[in-house]
């Protein structure tokens, strides 16, 4: 029986070629069967017809970002990228003084230092609220003005990606610790809380965005005491706190349920009170599982802050569509929601997938 | 000893609430009548000075101006309108126009979405990637800038009326959207919608039999194929018998603009592609996430129970798919409902445009903020309520 057996391993034998390389790979995922053979042709065919004139229209046929309208106009072939070299300084900062705007740039380098910084799990210490305070402390002396010597801006100048990031990034402060409040109010016993609760969380996430805006623009002025007043800026940024709060509580309140229940229990055979409890033991775990559906909330109203426009703010897609409204660079269009587009998607993909890896890494603790 | 107080103070006394803050009970009533007399404080200030900003500035306030005549043109309208009618039959018009584009582009979004949600999952790795670029590249921007992209696109980049492009014969396409050849009026194309309807009515009784019959006896009865036997063959029956009509009314294009044929406008394609496309991104991910829920052992079950493929898709998968999808769902059925409120951006006469044009003219904020907020909150949970019935009809039953 032990002749059978070879004590010496033979040298291993190369697979045959339709198992491994790429002529594998193309038959098991590209023609495995007849239908995905026509699928794939199809999609090749289209492909090919879709992606040379869109290259060819986008940088071989182009103008250069030195180009003036007329040059385009004559050779409208390619992509006119003389709108963007000329618009591009109003499409990011808006109507901020021309020679201040290295301030709004500043503004923005800052909140994306920051937004980067806070990706980062290492950096969750309380004491990185005391960063994110003075970041934005930097930001409003930067953006107003009027002390070391820097010339006072008014808020109606402010436009493009700053007063994107601002108004998302403001919205989402401020309405955290509100939205948390709200979570903890549904969850309540106390059923004059939670009604209340219930009932602004589902007013506000049944009706659009834009009706709120509405609200904050026409109906706020009227609801304050005559001779108070309140810019539009801050009218659509409380517009914004309104409706993050609402949904980032329904974020919340999904992290608070799946605390199960013996950690309440725990907690309350501990002596804790309500407030130790849910600081201590509650409110910690229910937010580290609650913080990937909050950064969808955060991308969904990084792109509502968009809506603005409809009330007469300049953010990036409203800059965009004024610098269009120029009569001689009229009917570009196409570059201009192209480049805008690249803009928000570099920012909500980015979001996006650290919000995918965020979900891998905190399920990775959380299973066994 | 200081758990020994704790206890002692925080157990109510036998039969009834002790008047002090450590009895849970007690305190629990203060901080409701605190939260509550602040909300209504809050909501008094408010009101007041509402009051008072409505008195100084002379706005008359109620919805008697419902009854007024609205003295302004609609675009678009699925029932007759003209500026001399109401502010009221406005506001209707606006309602009709929202329901309009949700509804269909609920309709068309599942389905694109349903295909997209599908292609990901392909085998084939060119359909997968292509179906989850798009859903990259669509989800991650604003939807307000694909909406200002679609309507430049007809609006900006079709040539005018006099130069519109004709794909197919009796098809236009031009900056005022598209034309299209409809079938001449006809009695019979009212007779065929009816046709249609004891068609479906007709196969939902043959299906309801045939379950019954194979519960009874165990026969099967081939109750999908005579469904779709009469849901088609019934209208085209009733086509025939009417004589068979085939004239077309086909657009003309006379003076500055087409007359004839059915039209779609530049801000209707708009909205409707716009949020579509869009809302199908979304869709196609719930969709996928619920494919990949059912765990392949089923399938693999169902197969070692004899059962050949499509009855595992319908009998096995699906029922268990669909309760993964159904809640999702949805919430993005609601999002498109309320997305619709953009149409104010590109000039589609929804119902925010409407009452926004009407809150212009009769100064009347709140109640035209009013009327908006309450009709979506009344459409909202018309569509949660009917979705949580069917969330209900096809959960799981535990024991």
């Amino acid at each position: 029986m032990t002749d059978n057996v070879q004590s010496v391993g033979l040298p291993d034998e190369r697979p045959p070629a339709n198992t491994v390389g790429p002529i594998a790979w193309l038959r098991s995922n590209l023609f495995n069967s007849w239908y995905n053979a026509i699928l794939t042709i199809l999609v090749l065919a289209l492909l090919v017809s879709a992606i040379p004139p869109f290259v060819g229209w986008l940088l071989v046929n182009a103008h250069g970002f030195d180009s003036n309208s007329t040059v385009c106009r004559q050779d409208a072939g390619g992509a006119c990228w003389g709108f963007i070299g000329e618009k591009l300084r109003f499409i990011m900062f808006g109507m901020f003084p021309w020679d201040e705007q290295w301030r709004p740039l500043l503004t923005i380098g800052i909140f994306i230092a920051l937004l980067v910084a806070s990706c980062d799990r290492r950096f969750w210490k309380p004491w990185f609220g005391l960063v994110w305070a003075a970041g934005l402390t930097l930001v409003a002396i930067l953006m107003w003005g009027g002390v070391f010597g820097l010339t006072y801006v008014e808020n109606t100048l402010w436009g493009g990606l700053p007063l994107t990031i601002i108004l998302s990034v403001i919205g989402l402060a401020v309405a955290f610790p509100v939205s948390i409040l709200l979570a903890l109010g549904r969850r309540s016993d106390m059923p004059a809380v939670k009604v209340l609760c219930v009932t602004y969380i589902e007013l506000i996430r049944g009706v659009p965005l834009i009706s709120l805006l509405f609200m904050a623009s026409v109906m706020l002025p009227l609801f304050l005491p005559n001779g108070v007043s309140v810019d539009k800026l801050l009218r659509a940024q409380i517009a914004f706190i309104m409706f993050a709060a609402a949904y980032m509580a329904e974020a919340i309140r999904g992290g608070l349920q799946a605390i199960p229940k013996g950690q309440y229990e725990a907690a309350d055979g501990l002596g804790l009170s309500y407030w130790q409890k849910m600081r201590k033991i509650i409110l910690p775990q229910a937010l580290a599982i609650a913080i990937p559906p909050l950064v969808n909330t955060f991308i969904s109203f990084f792109k509502d802050t968009s809506l603005v426009i409809i009330i007469g703010l300049y953010d990036l897609l409203g800059t965009a569509k004024a610098a269009l409204s120029d009569p001689s660079w009229r009917g570009f269009y196409r570059e201009a929601y192209l480049f805008i587009g690249v803009i928000y998607w570099i920012f909500c993909f980015s979001m996006s997938k650290y919000s995918q890896k965020l979900e891998r890494d905190l399920n990775r603790g959380h299973r066994r | 000893m200081a758990t020994e107080t704790r206890t002692t103070q925080g157990a109510p006394p036998p039969g009834g609430v002790s008047i002090s803050l450590s009895d849970p009970t007690f305190r629990a009533i203060v901080y409701q009548i605190l939260v509550v007399g602040a909300v209504v404080l809050v909501g008094w200030f408010l009101v007041s000075n509402t009051l008072d900003n409505l008195a100084r500035r002379s706005i008359a306030t109620g919805y008697d101006f419902l009854g007024r005549e609205a003295a302004f043109g609609i675009g678009e309208s699925l029932i007759d309108y003209s500026p001399k009618d109401t502010y009221g039959r406005a506001f209707l018009v606006g309602v009709l126009n929202t329901l309009k584009v949700s509804v269909i582009g609920i309709l068309l979004a599942t389905i694109i979405g349903t295909l997209i949600g599908v292609a990901r999952l392909s085998s084939n790795w060119l359909i997968a990637k292509l179906a989850s670029t798009y859903v990259e590249i669509i989800r991650n921007i604003p939807p307000l800038l694909q909406l200002f992209f679609w309507y430049a696109l007809v609006s900006d980049g079709l040539p005018p009326v006099r130069q519109a492009l004709n794909p197919i014969p009796g098809v236009f396409l031009s900056q005022r959207g598209l034309r299209v050849p409809v079938p001449a009026p006809d009695p019979v194309w009212a007779n065929m919608g009816i046709a249609l309807l004891v068609g479906i009515l007709a196969a939902w009784g043959v299906s309801r039999w045939a379950r019954a019959r194979q519960d009874r006896t165990g026969q099967l009865f081939p109750a999908g194929w005579t469904g779709l036997g009469l849901i088609i063959g019934l209208p085209i029956l009733t086509w025939l018998a009417g004589g068979a009509p085939l004239a077309m009314d086909v657009p003309k294009l006379t003076g500055f603009n087409f007359t004839g044929g059915a039209a779609i406008s530049p801000e209707f394609f708009a909205i409707l592609t716009g949020l579509t496309l869009y809302t199908a991104a979304f869709i196609a991910e719930v969709v996928r996430s619920g494919i990949t829920a059912v765990n392949w052992g089923q399938t693999e079950a169902a197969r070692a129970l004899g059962l050949p493929g499509g009855p595992t898709l319908r009998l096995v998968i699906l029922p268990q798919a669909l309760r993964v999808i159904v809640p999702p769902l949805t919430s993005q059925y609601l999002n498109l409902m309320k997305n619709s409120s953009l149409a104010l951006a590109i000039g589609y006469p929804d119902l925010v445009s409407i009452a926004n044009t009407t809150l212009n003219q009769t100064g009347q904020a709140i109640e035209g903020v009013t009327m908006i907020m309450g009709t979506y909150l009344v459409i909202s949970l018309s569509i949660s309520i009917f979705m949580n019935w069917y969330n209900k009809r096809i959960a799981l039953v535990e024991r």
